[in-house]
């Protein structure tokens, strides 16, 4: 079994897909998020945005926060998703590292999804060298269906 | 789409379709040619046909493409059918610009420069994730963002004087925190007497041309390499909080049908879920009057410690650029109140209007308008003809030319650092990559900017300054 999920993650790697992807935007940040899934893909999205305010890949995993959000349609639960990253750096000074364990949910047409963010919490010793003011609605794209992709401009 | 040229620096999207009035647009050929390039056009159209607009939707020559209302736009709605909405103000709600006048020369500071800066940079809070040294209580936060600048005077930061040359006098009276969520006031509550990051800044400048000496005079600027502070910041988490809860709320109420662009949600002026993003707002624009008050304070501190003295430190005014408000107008010869919405955009009023300070109300009110990182800023007076032309509003800034993400490509901070030095300009950030982020090359040439706001006659130049030390959030 865990010989198959080696092989599986090789033959993966080979093929990886981007994760995320930025686009000229004049005065904002614009990117396209992919994935798998498209839970897979929500969490990419969180990496797109931690990434314009801190390097994601250098966060230390020290803590844990379990994350719920809702929304009236996918488009609304992805901004709310996103802004919880803003939240938690403004609450909690939460450097984000990974979202993991993304969970869709509909119930009587609304939206719920839950993840848990791992990550650290700032005092210093990473570079903070941006600042999102919030997600918008501007340009919004996702595509729920495969190829799973989601567009998303923040404001800056 | 059609665009209509109605003098050398005037353009008209006439009405049509869904349009309810036409769009002017106030732009030399150049800066047009920039707003070509982006969806600042549409989104001036898309505003044209929002309920209740008046006389016209205008688009100022700094502007550039934006959420909903486009950067560098204003309206007026009727107060009875109108809307507010929250992206007609954007979501740094009162992000401004204060402007701090000193008796020092650039002679006087030369040795200093380094120093007044190194202390600035220790005293106010900046960069992402930088709490403030005032930690405040529910109760506490709730009183900044009833009172604005006024709670600061009153706890010992800067002077009663600060608030007559301040827009609104630093207050909101409409302001009403109860209307907040607890998100909005648990990221305000560490977040007050910060700087933040992005394009906000604290500048040393000196003047370096005077265009109007007699107005000049009035705003308390006397001569060429005269030292002024410029502080340039909003009400950070608190106000982002406000425009995304207001803009979820809305969507939930009212839907999103019909509407060309997402963040074009509103809701009926009269309205309670209108009357409460009014009210919010207020209180996020009072926590920003506040923030700015707080800072100058600092940097009195500051020229106190370095210099000996903060003497003639007085305010020459603080203005709001992101900020819904209700204000008279004429309007087919008849004054009416009406909710103007500022997005990128100063207000500039005339001589005599009972909005602005008594000891400026002969000439028009102090506009401020600051340029990129290391290029030059301008102080312009407010015109009478600007309340026929823009709803007394003209440009607030540069303007953005070139994604930060490009920027990152294309410039390298410690670069930047060294060629502003070789122009006797010091610098101080809080990291390399937000200063190659606002290279002055990412930006609109704000020369050309304030020209076309003077010769479209709705700012008129009064002064420029250039930067001898910046600090960057």
């Amino acid at each position: 079994m865990s010989f198959l999920r080696d092989s599986y993650c090789r033959s993966f790697s080979r093929v990886r897909m981007e994760k995320y992807k930025f686009f000229h935007h004049t005065a904002d940040a614009k990117f396209q998020a992919f994935g798998q899934t498209l839970e897979e893909t929500f969490a990419h999205a969180a990496l797109a945005v931690a990434s314009l305010i801190w390097d994601w890949e250098k966060i230390a995993k020290n803590i844990e926060i379990s994350v719920t959000v809702e929304g009236k349609d996918l488009e609304q639960l992805l901004v709310n998703f996103l802004e919880e990253i803003l939240y938690l750096l403004d609450t909690r000074n939460f450097l984000l590292g990974s979202a993991d364990n993304v969970s869709l949910e509909k119930n009587d047409g609304d939206w719920s999804l839950h993840a848990l963010f791992r990550g650290d919490v700032y005092a210093g010793e990473y570079e903070i060298y941006g600042d999102v003011k919030a997600i918008t609605y501007n340009e919004i794209v996702i595509n729920d269906q495969a190829p799973f992709m989601v567009q998303v401009v923040a404001d800056i | 789409m059609e665009l209509k040229r109605i003098d050398a620096n005037t353009w008209e999207i006439p009405k049509h379709a869904d349009m309810k009035v036409p769009a002017v647009i106030y732009a030399s050929e150049k800066l047009l040619a920039g707003v070509k390039g982006d969806k600042t056009l549409q989104q001036a159209k898309n505003v044209a046909c929002l309920r209740g607009i008046q006389r016209k939707a205008y688009v100022m020559p700094d502007a550039h493409q934006g959420y909903g209302f486009p950067i560098g736009g204003v309206a007026a709605f009727d107060l009875e059918e109108g809307i507010i909405s929250p992206g007609g103000v954007g979501y740094d709600i009162n992000c401004g610009v204060r402007l701090l006048k000193t008796d020092y020369t650039e002679q006087d500071i030369l040795d200093k420069k380094k120093l007044l800066l190194a202390e600035i940079f220790k005293e106010v809070p900046a960069g992402v994730g930088k709490g403030g040294t005032t930690r405040l209580s529910r109760r506490e936060l709730e009183e900044v963002c009833t009172k604005g600048a006024e709670w600061a005077v009153a706890n010992g930061y800067g002077m009663k004087q600060d608030l007559q040359k301040t827009e609104e006098n630093g207050r909101m009276e409409e302001a009403d925190p109860s209307f907040l969520s607890q998100r909005a006031l648990e990221r305000g509550a560490p977040q007050l007497g910060t700087l933040g990051a992005g394009n906000h800044f604290i500048e040393i400048q000196k003047v370096s041309e005077i265009f109007d000496f007699d107005v000049a005079k009035v705003f308390g600027i006397h001569s060429v390499d005269q030292i002024m502070v410029m502080i340039h910041c909003g009400s950070r988490g608190l106000g982002h909080q406000v425009a995304s809860d207001y803009i979820r709320l809305m969507e939930n109420k009212f839907g999103i049908r019909g509407l060309p662009d997402r963040e074009l949600i509103n809701a009926p002026i009269l309205s309670d879920l209108g009357n409460r993003y009014y009210k919010s707002m207020s209180a996020a624009v009072n926590f920003a009057f506040a923030n700015r008050q707080m800072i100058a304070h600092w940097v009195r501190q500051v020229f106190q410690k370095v210099m000996g003295s903060s003497e003639g430190m007085d305010q020459v005014y603080d203005v709001c650029h992101n900020v819904a408000k209700f204000e008279q107008h004429t309007i087919e010869g008849r004054v009416k109140k009406v909710c103007i919405h500022r997005k990128g955009a100063t207000r500039s009023f005339g001589p005599g209007r009972r909005e602005i300070p008594e000891i400026y109300r002969e000439v028009g009110q102090p506009v401020l308008i600051p340029g990129s990182m290391g290029t030059a800023s301008y102080i312009l007076v407010g015109t009478s003809k600007a309340e026929e032309l823009s709803f007394g509003s003209t440009a607030h800034g540069a303007g953005r030319v070139m994604s930060r993400h490009e920027a990152r490509r294309r410039f390298r901070g410690e670069k930047i650092k060294e060629e502003l030095e070789q122009k006797g300009i010091e610098l101080r950030s809080t990291s390399w990559r937000s200063v190659a982020e606002e290279a002055s090359q990412a930006y609109k040439d704000v020369d050309e900017v304030v020209r076309i706001s003077h010769e479209a006659g709705i700012g008129q130049l009064v002064a420029k300054v250039v930067p001898v030390g910046v600090m960057k959030g």
